[in-house]
This record gives C-alpha cells, sequence and structure tokens, in this order.
C-alpha cells in the first residue's frame, strides 16, 4: 500500500498547497508514490457523510498530515484535532501554522473590534454573524493547539523544502531546515558601514539593474529596514532570498531563525549591533507581522 | 419531516465553504445557502501601518491570487499618495497580473473543474480530481502541470516571488526588465499562448460537448453583471472603467472610485461574507429565486458579457463563437468555464503585446513617493472577479480606514441562487445521492469562489 498523505487548511489563504503544486515534476512524482486521502483544495473527501451530524470530523487515517493556516475558530481546532488523531507524523506547513501569520496581526485587537470593524458599514446595520464564525479570542499557531511534529514556516515554503520534507518523512528520515538566518544566505554586500537612520520603503533601493544581486549594496546598509538577520533563511534555496532578487528588503516571512525568537527584540538589537537607531521605525509592532502567534501580539489596551 | 443535507466542505474550491440543503416536510428543497465562514479581519489589522507596505500585507488575502490584492493594493497607495507610476513600471505591473491570471485558469479548469467533466460528475470521489486525471490522461495531466508551473515560474525569475510578491511599490514597480528577461518571457509566453489554445480546442471538443445540457441549465439564474472594460468597449483585466450590466442588457460604465454609488453591502445574519448588490439599479437586495433583487455576478462570464469586444485576434474569434452561441448576456452557469478559457487565451496575447512592447525595459521604473494624508482607490480584474481596495491615510502615510471588496463578495449572493435552483431541479421527494450532490457542487465550483 502506498503512504497516505493528509491535508488541511485552516486560518490560511491555499499559497502553501499553491506552493506545493508548484513543483512541477516533483509533484508528478509525488503523486506516484503517495495516496493522498484527504485534500479539500483537489479532492471531495467530506468532514461527515451527508446524514452526519454537527460538530464531528471524521477523517481517514494517514501516515503523514500536512496542515497549513493559524487556528481562529472553534470549527478549526475541531479539524486540527480529526487531523492530529488521524495522523502519525503532523506537519505545520507554513509560516501561519507555525508562528501565526500575517492573520495573526489581528491578535493586535480584541476581538470584538475586529468584528465591529470588519462588518461595520453594511445597508443592513451592524448585524455580526458571530454565531457562525464561533471565532477564538485571538489566532494560535498549530504548536499552541496541538503537539506538532514536523515544522516548516514559509509564507508559503518554497516549493522544493515541502517536496523534500515529504520525501524525507515518507522515508523515514529526520527533516531539520538549515538554521541559518536569510542574511546569512544572501550574496549582497556588506561592509560593516551604513547609513544610520532606518527609511521607510519609498523609493527603490540603490543599484545597477545589468548587475546581478551578490554586485548590490546590502539594503540594510542602505537604510532599508531590512529583516534578514533575524528571520530564518532558505527561501531562494542555494540562491539569494526571493526578496532580495526583487531588490526589495526581508520583511520577516519564514519567522525567527530559531523557533523561539522573537523577530521584534531581536531586530532591535540587530540595528542596535549596526549602529542604526530604532526611532525612525514607524508601526515597530509590525516587525512581528509574520510571528504574531505564542502571544507575542496583544492588544494594545493590555499593554499600558 | 424537515432534513438539512450539508456539504461540508465543499471541495476543489479555492478557499472555505459549506452547502445546506432545506428539505421541507415533502422532501422538496424549500431553501439552500452556501456558508463562507472566515474572519480574517484585514480591514482591521491594516489600520496604522504604513501605506506603502500594505501591498506586502494584503496579499496573504488569497495566495491563488496575491497578484491581484498586491497590485489593487499598490494602485490604492499611489491614489493615497498622489504619486503617478513611471511608465514602465505601469507596464511591469499589468505583465504580472496578466501572466498571474494565466497559472490561475489552468489551475481552475484542469486541477479543480474538469474531473467533474473528465472523468463524470457521478464517478468515485477517489479518482474524481487531479490524481485520477493523473492517472486517466497522463499526457496532458503532465502537461498541464507543467504549463501552470511554468506560468509561475516566469513570474518568479523576473519579480522574486511568485506567491506573495513583493515587486509593486508606490510609484512604480522595484526593479525594471533587462532585454535578457524580455526575451525568455517572450520564449515562454508563446508556449503557453499555444498550450492556452490547445486547452480552449480540447474542452470544446472533448469536455463541453458532452454537456450541452448541463451549460445552459445547471445552476443557471438571470442576474446582471460585472467586470471591466477599456477602449471601444474592449475587455480589460488590469484597469479600465467598470461596466455594470442589468440582466435586460443595458449597461452603465463608471470609474472605480465611484464604486459606492452604484454598488452597496449588506450583511446577512446567516452568512459571514458579506453580500454586495446593485445599489444604482435602486430595488434593493433579495435572494427570493423567483425574483431576485439587485443581483448581478462577476468573474469570467460576466467579463466576457459586459465587453464589446476583445483586443486580440485569437481570443476575438473565440468572444464570437461564444455569442453567436449563446447570445449576450449569456445566463448559462456552467459557461464560467468556456469563458475561463477565453480569458485564458486573452492573458497569453495580452502577455506577447505587452512584452513586444519596447517601453518596457525602460530603466525608469518607480516614481518616489512622499507620504501625505489621502484616499486612494485601486481595482483589478481578479480571477474571481473585480477586486476593490480602498484605502484612507493620515499626515504620515498610515493607513487609518480600510474597504475591499474582493472579487468572490459579489457572487456569494448568485452563488447562493444558483445553489438553490440546482438543489431544486437535482432533488425531489427526498432523495439524494453523492452524483446530485456533487452537481450541485459543481454549480459553485463554476464561480471558482
Amino acid at each position: 500500500m502506498r503512504p497516505r498523505l493528509s491535508f488541511e487548511w485552516l486560518h490560511a489563504c491555499s499559497g502553501c498547497e499553491i506552493a506545493l503544486l508548484n513543483s512541477g515534476e516533483l509533484l508528478l512524482d509525488l503523486l506516484d508514490r503517495v495516496e493522498i486521502v484527504h485534500f479539500p483544495l483537489l479532492m471531495d473527501h467530506k468532514y461527515t457523510s451527508r446524514a452526519g451530524g454537527e460538530g464531528e470530523v471524521h477523517l481517514p487515517e494517514a501516515e503523514i498530515g500536512l496542515v497549513s493556516g493559524g487556528v481562529a475558530s472553534e470549527e478549526h481546532q475541531a479539524v486540527l484535532r480529526a487531523m492530529r488523531a488521524s495522523c502519525r507524523t503532523l506537519v505545520s506547513l507554513g509560516t501561519c501554522a507555525t508562528h501565526g501569520g500575517i492573520p495573526a496581526l489581528r491578535n493586535q485587537w480584541p476581538i470584538a473590534a475586529a468584528l465591529k470593524t470588519v462588518f461595520a458599514g453594511s445597508e443592513g446595520g451592524t448585524a455580526i454573524p458571530d454565531t457562525i464564525l464561533a471565532p477564538l479570542d485571538r489566532v494560535y499557531s498549530i504548536d499552541e493547539q496541538v503537539a506538532v511534529d514536523v515544522s516548516l514556516p514559509g509564507c508559503p515554503p518554497r516549493s522544493e523544502s515541502i517536496i523534500e520534507m515529504i520525501a524525507a518523512l515518507l522515508a523515514g528520515e529526520p527533516f531539520h531546515l538549515p538554521c541559518k538566518s536569510v542574511c546569512e544566505t544572501c550574496p549582497t554586500i556588506r561592509t560593516g558601514k551604513g547609513q544610520q537612520k532606518v527609511r521607510r520603503f519609498l523609493a527603490n533601493a540603490e543599484y545597477d539593474p545589468e548587475k546581478t544581486v551578490a554586485e548590490m549594496r546590502c539594503l540594510l546598509e542602505q537604510g532599508l529596514l531590512c529583516m534578514g538577520p533575524v528571520t530564518a533563511g532558505g527561501c531562494g534555496g542555494k540562491d539569494a532570498p526571493l526578496c532580495i532578487r526583487a531588490r526589495v528588503p526581508c520583511r520577516g516571512c519564514f519567522g525567527p531563525v530559531r523557533q523561539g525568537g522573537n523577530q521584534l527584540l531581536d531586530m532591535l538589537n540587530a540595528l542596535a549591533s549596526n549602529g542604526m537607531g530604532h526611532r525612525d521605525i514607524v508601526d515597530r509592532r509590525s516587525l512581528l507581522r509574520f510571528s504574531g502567534a505564542h502571544g507575542l501580539l496583544k492588544p494594545l489596551r493590555e499593554r499600558k | 419531516m424537515n432534513q438539512v443535507i450539508s456539504i461540508h466542505p465543499v471541495t476543489r474550491i479555492e478557499g472555505h465553504a459549506r452547502i445546506d440543503i432545506h428539505l421541507d416536510e415533502s422532501g422538496q428543497v424549500c431553501d439552500a445557502r452556501v456558508g463562507i465562514a472566515a474572519l480574517r479581519g484585514f480591514e482591521q489589522f491594516v489600520v496604522g501601518r504604513p501605506a506603502e507596505e500594505i501591498p506586502r500585507i494584503v496579499n496573504r488575502i488569497c495566495g491563488i491570487c496575491p497578484w491581484m490584492h498586491h497590485l489593487a493594493a499598490v494602485k490604492a497607495i499611489d491614489g493615497c499618495f498622489g504619486v503617478r507610476p513611471a511608465p514602465a513600471g505601469h507596464l511591469l505591473r499589468e505583465l504580472c497580473q496578466v501572466l498571474a491570471h494565466i497559472h490561475d485558469k489552468i489551475l481552475h479548469f484542469f486541477f479543480l473543474a474538469a474531473p467533474d467533466f473528465v472523468l463524470g460528475p457521478g464517478g468515485d470521489y477517489a479518482v474524481r480530481n487531479i490524481m485520477g486525471l493523473v492517472r486517466q490522461e497522463p499526457e496532458l495531466a503532465a502537461q498541464v502541470v507543467r504549463m501552470r508551473q511554468l506560468a509561475q515560474m516566469m513570474l518568479e525569475r523576473f519579480a522574486g516571488k511568485a506567491i506573495h510578491p513583493v515587486a509593486g511599490v508606490a510609484g512604480g514597480f522595484a526593479k525594471p526588465m533587462r532585454e535578457e528577461e524580455r526575451q525568455g518571457l517572450l520564449a515562454d509566453s508563446r508556449v503557453l499562448l499555444d498550450f492556452a489554445s490547445y486547452a480552449l480546442d480540447y474542452a470544446k471538443n472533448k469536455v463541453f460537448s458532452r454537456f450541452c445540457d448541463a451549460l445552459q441549465s445547471l445552476g443557471t439564474i438571470t442576474t446582471g453583471f460585472l467586470g471591466t472594460v477599456g477602449h471601444q468597449g474592449a475587455l480589460r483585466l488590469y484597469d479600465g472603467s467598470l461596466r455594470l450590466m442589468h440582466p435586460d442588457g443595458t449597461t452603465v460604465d463608471f470609474p472605480a472610485n465611484e464604486y459606492e454609488r452604484y454598488l452597496a453591502e449588506q450583511v446577512e445574519p446567516w452568512s459571514s461574507a458579506k453580500m454586495v448588490y446593485a445599489r444604482s439599479w435602486g430595488e434593493g437586495f433579495s435572494l427570493d429565486p423567483d425574483a431576485p433583487r439587485g443581483v448581478y455576478r462577476v468573474n469570467t462570464l460576466a467579463r466576457i458579457n459586459v465587453c464589446d469586444r476583445i483586443a486580440t485576434p485569437r481570443a476575438q474569434a473565440e468572444l464570437e463563437e461564444f455569442r453567436g452561441r449563446f447570445g449576450r448576456p449569456a445566463q448559462g452557469t456552467l459557461l464560467y468555464h468556456w469563458a475561463r478559457l477565453i480569458e485564458l487565451v486573452y492573458a497569453c496575447e495580452r502577455t506577447l503585446e505587452l512584452l513586444a512592447d519596447e517601453r518596457i525595459t525602460d530603466p525608469a521604473v518607480r516614481v518616489p513617493a512622499t507620504p501625505r494624508a489621502g484616499r486612494g482607490i485601486g481595482h483589478v480584474e481578479a480571477p474571481r472577479g473585480t477586486l476593490i481596495h480602498d484605502y484612507s491615510t493620515d499626515d504620515n502615510g498610515c493607513i487609518t480606514r480600510a474597504n475591499l471588496i474582493v472579487g468572490t463578495t459579489h457572487n456569494i449572493a448568485p452563488m447562493n441562487l444558483s445553489v438553490r435552483q440546482a438543489a431544486a431541479s437535482l432533488i425531489s421527494a427526498g432523495a439524494v445521492d453523492d452524483e446530485m450532490l456533487n452537481r450541485i457542487e459543481m454549480a459553485v465550483r463554476a464561480y471558482d469562489p
């Protein structure tokens, strides 16, 4: 029997699933080796039989389960628990699953405030369908809710990394990402002497477009807030990080370099050690824009 | 006895949804609803952020169409800051936007929708999917997987990230296109255009021809349509005027920044997704299946219906054939698939046109922007329909208010009507089987929600 794979998405955008599909030939090889038993984007396995009651989620057993997205509602919790119960190895796929991701920016507001804003301005008054949504108080990462065996961050993760991880798990081998920062994988020129002020990205970086990324000055040294020092590397594989290839500074989408890291505190330290002030940063808490789960982003009112 | 039949989750769609079909005591359908349960809160959590960062945040609304959100936001932020993008930056944005339509249409038609047609609506669920297609038609499936990947890799090669892009910036684009890159993209675009033409022929000859009745009947309702048109009413995906067509075929054109005069949003207590309706028709909003009011549709069929012509030759020939067969406006819900493949051809042809424009390699791609208080409304045609981003900023150029109308939102009301129509025509005296339920889902899949 082929090894069984099960996929779920919770508070997610489907970018992780699209990253898997972007692997092309590698995807075709994978499909040849495994049986996919549950994958709402691609196949018709349902949570319950049509006569089934509410609340019960039945999922088929699988050797490997991959879950993208964070946990933001009671339904997400139910689906996640069913995945944990039915999968021998559970993978948190993508930064929303591992660190909350962009949707965890919601954690800066109480849930009632977010509901009021989103449903404002409607012609029918301010009826809020909150019974349907059953939102949790905040957005959680997967590991805050259930035990996770393997974490693969990235917004989205690199296509090849997803395939490599699945292949390693199928072969019974451990899978570890190299513990390198974006900076350690970035070929730009660093001199150690850069701008002392951080500027907003309102004009392009200075570089010669006919020359390679390796011939461009480090964006942080150019005064652009680049989160390379405090962000897990690997987005570009063996080549330059993806945003840097677009000549755009890193915003931290792979989460902290080490699982328990705090991108905000780490970045303020990195700026200090580069002799750069942090007072010019508008909206400092945005430094946690990909890693606001684990209680790192909280409503402002609680921060007196 | 009253009974509720649930389809949960609706599968092979690009998001999370469920269907609840209510049967009365005699087993007839008395109501059917498509529920989309998601509260992401983007309109809340963009508040206070520097506006130039927004295109890198809101792209996470959708991992399938992140370029659409990225670029609608970039255009809106241009508006907030009062900056006119550099001409080459403008062209590069459109290039990325039409390229992003290509992978999306291949994904939707072949990976999500085609299994119903090729493997049959009543086939075993375990094989009625792309994996089953790989086994039954390995050469076609391999080609589909490769072409989708090619379209995505063209974006990644040029713009760094294909999923959750970063290269669109206030005032233009983050990097210019080198001549060598242009040549490479041109060669790949020709491959994609050949595939698009093949895909449409394949669909017409081997797929749609076997479902002639269903194309005109399954989930079919009568509504208005909304899309975007350019010069002489030509189909546009990247920019142009909005055109709202009444069910009787009459149209009104308006600029996107006047959307609030023509469209209005409403919250229904049973749906977490807001509904949008045509305010300018002055009839209010009702989902009464016998007399709906204010309901219009967006996405491929809508765009194909509202445009007067398509400015590229192969797609124009296909439009003429489509109109000859189905009239204007065409109301058949499954015709969304046909229209989707016409747009695939257009997107490939438009990519070639843009790459042939020598101005696209101009190194001046960005005009520096200055933060200021303002309001900007940006719109594009996303694969799933008209996408509107509306932001206001304070003196420091930080967001004070956001309103987002995403493609699928416009289609929530008509999807509900289509599902109700499909359920009522398929289910009688309480008799339900898996094929019927999948056919009801096909009415949702056509909208590609």
